[in-house]
């Protein structure tokens, strides 16, 4: 039944990539490959309205699907106006006398005909006012998060009224929250420690597993293929591990211990540097398998429409389905590997002294 | 990195962290924390549960042996009791024997007795009937040999011939 069903999710992430790609299939070939191109561009960019899907009619009218999400700028006082106002980024929005136009998935303020000016390396001179929007990313984050909060405190709650047994979706998770305490916390971090950051874990694990199986769905919300969001992760296990850090973990870092002192002199600038890379990693490893992920997925399936013939596209939807197959594989081995390094960090932090040397 | 640095919002940054503290905190407290006391207590049940019945398994082993200990002890009781009792009827038989052989042998010797004596009684009895009768018969047999003078004198005279005077 389970499995039927993961097929089905499948099967409909397809259809979805597939009918929004369909957009324009009598366009000429050049064009084709311009345009898939740009479309995964696009795809993989923070977007201010969530589209569905989107047509051009018999009068080369193009038309989009899916719902506009509010924008909020911070130019002079607050500005808050809806997204649909930019026409998805064709024309010029106008709110209290102050333009505002999109370039490149960014807004830049604007005279009223919308003109941005370029420096000689392409880039935009005009005023990029302060950016607040809820963006299709932020509204996928809200999503996630009130998604978590009514399912774990669901099963939080069945506990109390089902006399310390799971009910429901929990039979399913309760394993899992289990998993990460048993296997990825107590071993890294330690019997004694392990609870402070039972919280953090587990919300980690969950909302990087869910954000990256939303990204599989034919919506294609790329939220932890974002810099900023993988940045923010990563930077709240960097403040953990170093508030929570021990005496022994700053010692370690400083002041070796159990090394002649010119060792100790030479290792303390490469720990310290050790201390921003590790959480770097996290950030990036994140943040490109993600990306390249869909990079790669949605290649594969642009491949059958530049094919357009029953072989090679049949070859390009085989190998789609491979890939996204691996895909889900990589969405828990991702949010896996981020619990995990964090859960190592911590572990790093509040390492108890011992004589043995390193 | 250029391109990284182009890509990076600030606002989705804001956004991303104001949500997920948010949330961090909130699942703590309507989540994670019963969620974990829930399993921990859970697990604590299972352990003292497993524990307790080990121990019930543990008593009623001790209860079983202490039962075939119990028993063991009654068996060997009996069989004293048995041999005790089958000691004592043989006793009491091996008793009775004794007092009625001892019971016996009185009451021969008893008889023997008595029938020795009541021989003597009879002997001393007829030896007077028989002296009795003797003087009787010797009375009668002077009587009548004394009957004239004549005899009498021959017999005083017969007498004192043997009477001689020393």
């Amino acid at each position: 039944m389970y499995r039927v069903n993961k097929y089905s999710v499948l099967l409909a992430l397809f259809l979805g990539f597939t009918s929004s790609l369909s957009a324009s299939t009598d366009a000429p070939q050049g064009d084709k490959k311009a345009e898939i191109k740009a479309y995964i561009a696009h795809h993989l960019l923070d977007s201010y309205d969530f589209s569905l899907t989107s047509y051009t009619d018999d009068q080369g009218q193009h038309h989009y699907i899916g719902f506009p999400l509010p924008v909020i700028l911070w130019d002079d006082g607050l500005k808050i106006f809806s997204s649909s106002k930019f026409h998805h980024g064709e024309s010029v929005a106008e709110v209290g006398g102050n333009y505002y136009a999109i370039d490149h998935n960014k807004i830049y303020k604007t005279d009223a005909e919308g003109t941005i000016k370029y420096d000689d390396q392409n880039h935009a001179t005009n005023i990029k006012p302060l950016d607040f929007s809820l963006t299709k990313s932020v509204f996928m984050i809200l999503v996630t998060c009130t998604l978590m909060f009514f399912l774990f405190r669901g099963l939080a709650r069945s506990y109390g009224s089902n006399k310390g047994i799971a009910q429901g979706a929990g039979r399913f998770f309760e394993p899992i929250v289990l998993y990460i305490r048993d296997e990825i916390a107590i071993p890294n971090i330690g019997e004694k420690h392990y609870r402070r950051y039972m919280s953090y874990l587990l919300t980690i694990f969950f909302f990087i597993w869910f954000l990256n199986i939303f990204g599989l769905t034919p919506f294609g919300v790329n939220v932890t293929g974002n810099i900023a969001i993988t940045f923010s992760l990563a930077l709240l296990t960097f403040l953990i591990t170093n508030f929570t850090g021990n005496k022994n973990y700053w010692k370690h870092i400083f002041w070796m211990p159990g090394v002649p002192v010119p060792m100790k002199i030479i290792l303390a600038p490469i720990e310290l540097l050790g201390v921003f890379i590790k959480p770097f990693s996290l950030l990036i490893r994140l943040y490109a398998n993600m990306q390249a992920g869909h990079i790669v997925l949605m290649s594969l399936i642009g491949l059958m429409f530049i094919f357009k013939s029953w072989l090679g596209s049949t070859l390009s939807f085989g190998l789609a389905f491979a890939i996204s197959l691996i895909e889900v594989l990589v969405a828990l081995l991702q949010a896996y590997i981020f619990t995990m390094l964090s859960a190592l960090y911590f572990g790093f932090a509040v390492e108890e002294h011992h004589d043995e040397a390193h | 990195m250029e391109k990284l640095l182009e890509e990076f919002s600030l606002g989705l940054f804001v956004w991303q962290s104001l949500a997920f503290v948010i949330l961090l905190f909130l699942l703590k407290k309507y989540a994670w924390k019963p969620i974990l006391d829930a399993v921990n207590e859970r697990e604590q049940g299972i352990r003292s549960a497993l524990e307790s019945a080990e121990k019930a398994k543990r008593d009623l082993e001790n209860l079983q042996s202490d039962n075939e200990k119990l028993l063991k002890e009654a068996h060997i009781e009996r069989d004293a009791m048995l041999k005790e009792a089958r000691d004592m009827k043989n006793k009491m038989i091996e008793e009775a024997k004794e007092e009625a052989r001892t019971e016996a042998s009185k009451l021969m010797q008893q008889a023997q007795q008595a029938i020795i004596t009541e021989k003597q009684t009879a002997i001393a009895d007829l030896k007077s009937q028989v002296a009795l009768l003797s003087i009787d018969i010797a009375q009668k047999v002077l009587q009548a040999e004394l009957s004239n003078d004549n005899k009498q004198e021959l017999y005083v005279e017969s007498l004192l011939k043997d009477a001689k005077i020393n």
